[in-house]
């Protein structure tokens, strides 16, 4: 299938998301759409698939010219999209999941249970994967619920498979595996459009790329033909300095110290120290218990055995109120679900964690929030007109900014920082680096948990590697190297 | 974001209007709906349930349900009206018969929030248990010979500058609600809470003080009308608040609060309770059978949610 997009122009209300952008894809091609958050990508591609029409411009597919009124009719065109938000139903098996909406039933509405058990063993075999098909989806992992989505998207004879930043929550060994199957649908002339931050990959794996920025498609390049710095260029629209500032820290005394956390069947004997100024990057797979970890030391959840000492004092945390009352803060890896309270104002979601100070006596100084707030907004460069933008409104990495705005504003000792950059673009990534030396400059100590293995590197002064609960290595910031994190993260030595 | 201001200045005003142009109807209908007395009167009827509904505001904006207010409101007042045949001070009768609301309360408010259960099936149980405990107190029977103390008549039937009392203390606690809801740190908690609970937890927000507190407010609430009608009938009655939830439930859904928590306004809540109290004073006005009354209460719902989908 050969899909031209030509001058596709789109405005809600008086906000212009695309101004003028082409875009073409070849049968068989892995193309890669790039650019910053609120660049515009995912619009074009909701148009493409028929959520919502172009105001201007047009659409070829195979010489005729389309337009699809609803999602369905470019599933039967053969066209799917899938979401960063996977389509599972948790409670359901694999194989409900693969025919839910479109269940094979005989005359009198009976399931044809074998006949769909043959098809999706069929499509599996076809993507050279196997998952039980009465696993309970929720059951699975974040790996093989997006292999089930693919399938989902064969068993309609997709063509064209749209995928929204899928490796965002895979571990290697399953992007890799993701990557085996991409490779196999192109082969069999599946053109596949592929959304993704992350610069390595569509090095990787990718044809061409088509880079947008501001509502504009900047350029088209074949992969063999550019470089890392030009796509940067291209999508910031400048020189992009070194992609991670450098760090010249000056340590202070221990300000935290962990022994023996543990929690049965999670984590185990976790125990490490952290100075003033230092930044302590965490690595691991996904699903090592980092995460859990933290989760613990904020008093989110409980853990078994084990103590937490500030400024060298053995102190109890139940809850998170209490953690935040010992001086620590935690921004966690899901800002929509457990970062942000999205029907909130900017002002009321940076207020949420500050009410104390702004209300001694329970009445809140709106004033003193205001002034506070329109302080922390000028300090993160978070992008808005007004204070009073309700936070759903904001794009990612707005709504970073205002998470960690949230709790530096609390004047941490410790601050925990979960996947701090997943998810956002390269620009807001940087002023986010920035702000993090900025705070080591005045004291704060930094624990940062990332999958990013390049983030790690040039951000962390020291790493601990995480593998199944445990910690599996140590590596000074001059000692580290990609191969090293990977060999302890799974359990080499 | 223009047309968000738009829709949120639409959606404050929609109760608004409907309040309005019920006031209009009803009053070409029967002129002699805006005779001051029949206002004063409108007011006095409507009490009960506004208090009810200010504290259920709280519990629906986090998500939450209370079902047992009309049983702790009939407690209450058995409770108290026994303490004043016993020879306590009517006015201390009073005041401890509110404060033990907001001690049932409080109770719906731990096996919430430390029970981890559900409110709906917390209140379900509790409102059986305390009405089932009226019961067992009154033994079946109304509790009379509360004496003729000056103070505790006139609480649920005296007159302050020309307004009945439980009207003036239907205001007051809707000026001190309000107050609390739009202008303290526990009124954005409580909207936290509703909008993004597992947030609000994170960002260090004791949710289970909160949850215990918002219950106890809406007990209390319960409790204080209970009061009100021990003064009115001057008596406390076992059945006393039967369904009295489902009203407030309406008058806070019919101002515009979303079930669903975070979204809504105590404002609202108070435009609910008018809207209701209207329709029933109307409907008695123009001598509508009661019956009919409560097929257009519920048309009434439907429409104030229906409008609410539409909106958002």
């Amino acid at each position: 299938m050969r899909i031209v997009m030509e001058n596709i122009h789109k405005a809600f209300g008086a906000n212009k998301v695309l101004q003028g952008v082409d875009f073409t894809l070849e049968p068989g091609e892995t193309h890669a759409l790039m650019g910053e958050n609120g660049a515009g990508k995912s619009t074009l591609m909701n148009i493409l698939t028929g959520l919502f029409p172009q105001n201007q411009g047009k659409i070829t597919i195979d010489g005729k010219e389309t337009a699809f009124t609803n999602a369905k009719e470019a599933e039967e065109a053969g066209l799917a999209f899938i979401r960063q938000e996977l389509n599972i139903w948790p409670q359901m098996t694999v194989l409900e999941n693969l025919f839910i909406g479109r269940e094979k039933r005989n005359a009198l509405g009976v399931l044809k249970e074998k006949e769909m058990k043959k098809q999706a063993e069929a499509i599996f075999k076809r993507m050279n994967i196997s998952i039980p098909l009465n696993k309970e989806a929720g059951e699975c992992s974040v790996g093989e619920q997006q292999m089930i989505e693919i399938a989902k998207a064969l068993m309609l004879d997709a063509e064209v498979i749209i995928m929204d930043e899928p490796t965002s929550a895979l571990t290697d060994r399953e992007i890799e595996m993701l990557f085996q199957i991409m490779k196999e649908l192109t082969s069999g002339g599946v053109s596949l459009v592929y959304i993704s931050h992350r610069m390595e990959e569509i090095f990787e794996i990718c044809d061409r790329i088509t880079v947008m920025r501001d509502g504009v498609s900047v350029a088209t390049s074949y992969i063999k033909e550019t470089s890392f710095d030009e796509i940067v260029k291209q999508m910031v629209g400048r020189e992009l300095e070194d992609r991670y500032p450098e760090r010249n820290p000056t340590y202070g005394e221990t300000i935290m110290e962990v022994n023996g956390l543990t929690k049965e069947d999670v984590f185990a004997d976790i125990s490490f120290s952290i100075r003033k100024g230092e930044i302590l990057g965490i690595s691991g797979l996904m699903g090592a218990g980092r995460t859990e970890i933290m989760r613990s030391i904020f008093g989110i959840d409980s853990f078994d055995q084990g103590e937490i000492k500030i400024d060298g004092k053995a102190i109890s945390i139940k809850t998170p109120a209490s953690a935040a009352k010992q001086g620590l803060a935690f921004i966690t890896e899901d800002r929509k679900e457990e970062g942000l309270v999205l029907d909130f104002s900017i002002r009321e979601n940076i207020g949420l964690t500050n009410l104390e100070s702004f209300s001694p006596n329970g009445v809140v100084k709106g004033n003193d929030e205001k002034q506070f707030v329109k302080m922390m907004i000028e300090r993160l460069k978070v992008k808005t007109e007004s204070q009073e933008t309700q936070a759903v409104n904001l794009s990612g990495g707005n709504q970073q900014k205002v998470v960690i705005a949230k709790w530096v504003g609390t004047a941490p000792k410790v601050l925990i920082m979960d996947e701090p950059t997943r998810g956002i673009d390269v620009g807001a990534k940087r002023e986010i680096y920035h702000l993090m030396n900025e705070l080591t400059d005045r004291g704060i100590a930094i624990i940062m948990v990332s999958s990013d293995l390049p983030e790690v590197l040039g951000m962390s002064d020291r790493i601990l590697v995480i593998h199944e609960g445990k910690i599996s290595g140590e590596l000074a910031r001059k000692e580290a190297t990609q191969e090293k994190i990977m060999t302890f993260a799974t359990g080499g030595n | 974001m223009k047309t968000s201001k738009l829709t949120t200045i639409w959606s404050k005003l929609v109760p608004l209007l409907a309040l309005f142009g019920l006031i209009v109807v009803v009053t070409i209908l029967n002129p002699s709906f805006i005779d001051p007395a029949n206002i004063m009167n409108l007011l006095r009827q409507i009490s009960i349930n506004g208090l009810i509904a200010f504290g259920m505001t709280f519990v629906i904006l986090t998500g939450g349900i209370d079902l047992s207010v009309g049983s702790i409101l009939a407690l209450t007042s058995a409770l108290s009206a026994g303490m004043m045949v016993a020879g306590v001070d009517p006015i201390l009768a009073i005041v401890i018969g509110t404060l033990l609301g907001a001690v049932f309360g409080a109770l719906n408010g731990v096996l919430i929030a430390k029970g981890k259960m559900a409110p709906f099936i917390v209140t379900l149980a509790t409102m059986t248990i305390y009405r089932g405990l009226t019961l067992v107190y009154t033994g079946g029977k109304p509790i009379t010979g509360l004496g003729d103390s000056y103070a505790f008549q006139l609480f649920g039937k005296g007159y302050f500058l020309g307004i009945p009392v439980p009207a003036v203390t239907m205001i007051l606690a809707f000026i001190v609600l309000a107050f609390m809801l739009h202008k303290m740190a526990f009124g954005r908690k409580t909207y936290a809470l509703g909008g993004n609970e597992k947030a609000a937890l994170v960002s260090g927000i004791k949710v289970d003080r909160v949850k215990i507190m918002i219950y106890s407010i809406s007990g209390m609430m319960a409790g204080l009308a209970g009061m009100i009608l021990t003064s009115r009938l001057n008596s406390a009655q076992p059945t006393a608040g039967q369904a009295y939830e489902m009203d407030a439930i309406a008058a806070v859904v019919i101002g515009g609060t979303s079930l669903a928590g975070g979204k809504g306004r105590i404002a609202g809540t108070f435009i609910g309770v008018l809207i209701i109290g209207i329709l029933n004073n109307a409907m008695n006005l123009l001598g509508i059978s009661s019956f009919y009354q409560q097929v257009v209460k519920g048309v009434v719902i439907l429409i104030a949610v229906l409008l609410d989908r539409k909106r958002s």
